[in-house]
């Protein structure tokens, strides 16, 4: 979807502020926020594009005025809801009102350790040979798909370069939308900064994203 | 949005979302679906073990151990497992800094960010103004870090689309011969790895 999170180019933000000696949570519930998220994440209620959408489809001032950690229970809220796993009467009270349903797994503390370590892999065998090899020009499609897609929106209509074939990975606008992994092959492209931002731009800037098939055509 | 309204607003909604997330939290252990001990772990974890000492440490023996920075260029999940060190995913890639291309990593759309390697993302990497100016102006973006690099250094700005993940490896800093590896990897700060400070030797002698 075209929202507010496909930040790439956008002006009027402001510097970047780095903080001196960050503290790895600046406020207690930040930390819980992220640890609730990991534990349902292990659950397999749902996977990691489903959630992504989740803060996309925040409405847009609401998405802009929170903060990073406000947004993941916003929308962790909504995906509870959405999965039968909480009802909105129980937000309301802030307390259970009815038991809880079976969960596919549930994350204990002797878990925690080998869950944090997983080395997770979205990499899954080819189902059709890849169309593209490296060195090949490639265009973005101008494609604008209403659900969640990864390709962001300042590099679509643009030609740059296949850089790298990382191999059949699982696809996130089909993962998101209907929980199928249905993998495409991921490519590294590499955009000129003037092929993206105009002549006025720096000429020493060179962008790449990381691009599955159905997001590119041949230029 | 001004940044006066932007930190306004933020400073109202903390108590909004400590209750929210409080009553979150209630609600979950109430219905069996997480268990609070196990909270406590992952944020000690992130707090403790999971942070960018562990990339300091592979960057400050990929500059001292010709092999070891071989293999991190090959396959840099499986190099830092080598050194007993989290990866957390299986498509992590180095990236070489040379004195001709200098590498920045940036996630447009979210904050994805290499976090088995170096722990969670500080917040001027989730900010919106870095996530919109650095595809498009890297320069001005390392400037507001106080680093400058040579006009003719190609910036390669690496916009984390998918589920890859990367991890800059900077230059060794002149003015470190003969150091440690622990000495070295003092100066491999988390900014170094996404590409927006480089390496300060000054910092390293004490």
């Amino acid at each position: 979807m075209d929202g507010v999170h496909d930040m790439g180019g956008m002006h009027g933000f402001g510097p970047v502020r780095p903080e001196d000696n960050e503290p790895v949570f600046h406020e207690e519930w930040e930390g819980r926020v992220l640890a609730i998220n990991r534990a349902m994440g292990y659950s397999r209620t749902w996977n990691g594009d489903i959630s992504r959408h989740a803060k996309e489809v925040l409405p847009p001032d609401v998405y802009l005025g929170s903060s990073y950690y406000r947004r993941w229970a916003l929308a962790l809220e909504q995906m509870l809801m959405d999965n039968g796993l909480v009802g909105a009467d129980e937000f309301a009270a802030g307390h259970a009102l009815r038991p809880g349903k079976p969960l596919k797994r549930k994350l204990t503390l002797d878990q925690v350790q080998n869950a944090l370590l997983a080395r997770g892999s979205y990499e899954r065998p080819a189902q059709a040979p890849a169309l593209f090899k490296a060195g090949e020009r490639v265009r973005a499609k101008n494609m604008h798909p209403k659900g969640h897609t990864r390709l962001p929106r300042y590099v679509r209509g643009h030609v740059g370069v296949i850089e790298r074939v990382h191999g059949c990975h699982v696809f996130p606008d089909s993962h998101a939308a209907r929980r199928d992994e249905d993998p495409q092959w991921l490519y590294t492209v590499r955009f000129d900064g003037r092929e993206l931002w105009g002549d006025g731009a720096d000429p020493s800037v060179k962008v790449s994203i990381d691009a599955w098939e159905p997001y590119l055509e041949a230029a | 949005m001004s940044d006066h309204d932007h930190h306004h607003e933020h400073g109202s909604e903390l108590s909004d979302t400590q209750l929210r997330v409080r009553a979150l939290e209630t609600i979950l252990t109430e219905k069996g679906y997480v268990e609070p001990a196990a909270l406590d772990a992952i944020i000690e974890a992130y707090e403790t073990k999971i942070g960018p000492h562990n990339g300091s440490r592979a960057v400050a023996k990929a500059w001292v151990d010709p092999q070891f920075r071989r293999q991190l260029f090959e396959n840099a999940g499986k190099a830092i497992a080598s050194l007993g060190l989290p990866s957390g995913t299986e498509h992590l890639i180095a990236l070489e800094n040379t004195p001709k291309q200098h590498n920045v990593v940036v996630c447009t759309l979210c904050s994805c960010y290499p976090s088995g390697t170096l722990g969670l993302p500080p917040v001027w990497y989730k900010s919106h103004a870095y996530r919109s100016r650095t595809v498009a102006d890297p320069r001005s973006v390392l400037r507001d870090f106080g680093t400058e690099l040579p006009a003719d250094t190609e910036i390669r700005v690496w916009d984390s689309t998918a589920e890859v993940r990367y991890l800059v490896v900077p230059m060794r800093p002149k003015g470190t011969e003969g150091w440690s590896e622990e000495q070295l990897a003092a100066i491999v700060t988390r900014d170094c790895m996404i590409g927006t400070r480089l390496p300060d030797p000054a910092q390293g002698q004490r």
